[in-house]
């Protein structure tokens, strides 16, 4: 079905007709999208005040509203203190059944992926860049202000407009100790840190399809550093069985059509690719990883952690490299899950011991280090590795302090040499 | 909003992240009267004193790249900035300032066209953005009627309260 557009509908595109109860739209239109799932981090505590203002009364749908505290887990500051204050009152005042408060809180955007809030087809919206990750469950997922999202839970609707898409098609087989994270860097390296602002990105191609749920959240994620409105990954039977147990609401899957207009497609091929990193002060200052550890760059910390990379896998590549070494004198490895189910999960199989007896801090789940408000902050001549997204400086701290963006795998080997080493070294 | 907007230019650079806009440290407060006085502390030192309400910034490419913070337009409705003209916006960024009734223009080459000390006259209806002191000026295009009828009522949160107010008058 071409839609009328004369040309074929883009993921985004499918998803965005639905969601505005539209046949097709086109990029640059701007549409009032009904929307599936909204959520909310201490930033959503910004939103009260607007939504008072604005006249609300309730909350247009308590069942599709989540709260998830994660930046400053338990509270670490009075202003933190606050800010958790505010949005346990209101989720109080408007019967927000979904909150995630401390003791079973995580990283806002796994708490969304390990419940099942987000599914195929659907329109996704959060107080938070990253919310993108959840458009590897085949949705539109996008970062939103305070005050629109203050509109959201008054009307349950947002105005949007209907970004051109950019297609990442990927081949090819990514080698041992080569990881999805190494992808995406690759990727980002192309399309750089503005070469998809307003639009979407939608990947395709045998190596995504071939990805697990928890690599293709880690590629979604890394859209938000690309300037994408979403990033998403068209919904499969892998997407369909990972949710099936835990799924909050009904799945509409939704695909391109074979005739889909995009913007432009970029081409990566993957086979014999090294892992990648991203150097001081730009996520798109990647360069080939062997390339830098010829410069022996030595690290202070070592952060395993984030949205992007805190998975029990990643935590499971971490510890295998681990296992029997020790962390370098001169480091500090903060390690960090995302979420208390993948705390739980580490305590079970005995990562948390591997991680401690080899001299890692191992942190309760949150965002940690990754923002640098927190804990892990940065002093101005530090130098740090990171499984995180972001190094743009001040990121972790000290505006002067230096942060190299890579793999799980490549924390553990960096966090064992104390400079920047090939995780295919401990392979 | 008024079609013509005329003020004081303020310049930044390119790939101007929220982080050096709002420092992360400051992400717990929420009073917008505390919040202008760390506004662009990093990229610009001495704004958050000496910016005066009128007043315009323009900047590079990428303006407001990096998380979905709202403190930045906040701190800058505060301080009652008239606009905010950019090369290229980071498009979270670019909403809330939308959202906040704070006019977002973006224009291929606005950063080149001023100094700081300038002053900028913007013709929103016309889509063009004015260096006083030089003459050199850039066209854009108008925004769509959607944007223009946001900024018209002050923001989302006035064009918010009309639609639930329409919503719950009777018949
Ligand atoms: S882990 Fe980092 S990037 Fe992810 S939501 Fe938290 S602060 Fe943001």
């Amino acid at each position: 079905m071409n839609g009328g557009t004369g040309g074929g509908l883009t993921l985004a595109e499918k998803i965005l007709a639905r969601a505005a109860g539209l046949e097709a739209v086109v990029p640059g239109q701007i549409v009032d999208g009904r929307v599936d799932l909204a959520m909310m981090h201490e930033q959503g505590a910004q939103t009260v005040g607007p939504f008072h203002e604005m006249g609300a009364e309730r909350v247009w749908d308590p069942d599709r509203v989540v709260i998830a505290i994660d930046h400053w887990v338990p509270a670490s500051t009075e202003g933190a203190a606050v800010l958790h204050q505010i949005l346990r009152k209101f989720a109080r005042e408007q019967h927000l059944p979904h909150f995630y408060d401390v003791g079973r809180h995580g990283i806002c955007h796994q708490i969304l992926a390990e419940d099942g809030w987000v599914v195929p087809g659907d329109l996704a919206v959060g107080t938070d860049s990253h919310t993108n990750m959840l458009g590897a469950m085949g949705a539109v997922a996008a970062g939103i202000g305070p005050t629109e999202m203050a509109a959201v839970l008054a009307l349950g609707k947002i105005w949007l407009k209907v970004p051109p898409t950019i297609r990442v098609h990927v081949t090819g087989r990514l080698g041992p100790g080569v990881t999805a994270k190494d992808l995406v860097l690759k990727v980002l390296g192309e399309i750089r840190t503005t070469g998809a602002t307003y639009k979407a990105v939608e990947f395709s191609g045998p190596t995504i399809a071939a990805l697990p749920m928890t690599d293709r959240f880690t590629v979604c994620n890394m859209t938000t550093e690309m300037g994408a409105k979403c990033g998403m990954i068209g919904a499969d039977s892998v997407t369909t069985e990972y949710l099936r147990p835990i799924a909050k609401h009904a799945m509409h899957p939704a695909a391109a059509d074979a005739d889909a207009r995009y913007e432009r497609t970029v081409e990566v091929d993957v086979d014999g690719m090294p892992p990648m990193v991203a150097c001081p002060y730009s996520p798109d200052n990647v360069r080939p990883l062997p390339e830098v550890v010829g410069e022996h760059v030595r690290v202070d910390q070592v952060f395993l952690g984030s949205c992007t990379n805190a998975r029990i896998e990643d935590l499971r590549e971490g510890a295998r490299i681990l296992k029997g070494q020790k962390v370098h004198a001169g480091v500090r490895y903060i390690v960090s899950p995302a979420s208390t189910k993948i705390y739980q999960q580490a305590l079970k199989e005995g990562l948390i011991e591997v991680f401690t007896e080899a001299g890692a801090v191992f942190t309760n789940s949150s965002c940690s280090a990754c923002f640098g408000g927190n804990m892990g902050i940065l002093a101005p001549d530090e130098t740090c590795a990171s499984s995180s997204n972001r190094n743009f400086p001040g990121r972790m701290g000290a505006k002067e302090a230096r942060i190299y963006l890579m793999s799980p795998a490549a924390t553990a080997a960096t966090a064992i040499r104390g400079e920047i080493t090939d995780p295919r070294e401990y392979l | 909003m008024r079609d013509r907007i005329e003020g004081r230019v303020w310049t930044l650079g390119k790939d101007v992240d929220t982080d050096q806009i709002i420092s992360g440290k400051y992400l717990t407060i929420i009073d917008p009267n505390e919040l202008k006085k760390h506004v662009f502390e990093i990229a610009l030192p001495e704004f958050a004193r000496a910016a005066r309400a009128g007043d315009i910034v323009v900047a590079d490419e990428n303006l407001g790249c990096g998380s979905s913070r709202e403190h930045a337009p906040q701190a800058l409705r505060a301080l009652g900035i008239g606009a905010v003209v950019a090369d290229s916006f980071a498009r979270i960024f670019y909403r809330n300032c939308i959202n906040l009734g704070i006019p977002a223009i973006e224009v291929r080459g606005a950063r080149a066209l001023f100094e700081a000390g300038d002053t900028a006259r913007i013709e929103m209806a016309r889509g063009t953005v004015t260096n006083l002191r030089t003459g050199a000026h850039l066209a854009f295009p108008p925004l769509p009627t959607h944007l223009l009828e946001l900024l018209e009522v002050g923001g989302l949160v006035e064009k918010t309260r009309t639609e639930l107010a329409r919503g719950r008058r009777p018949g």
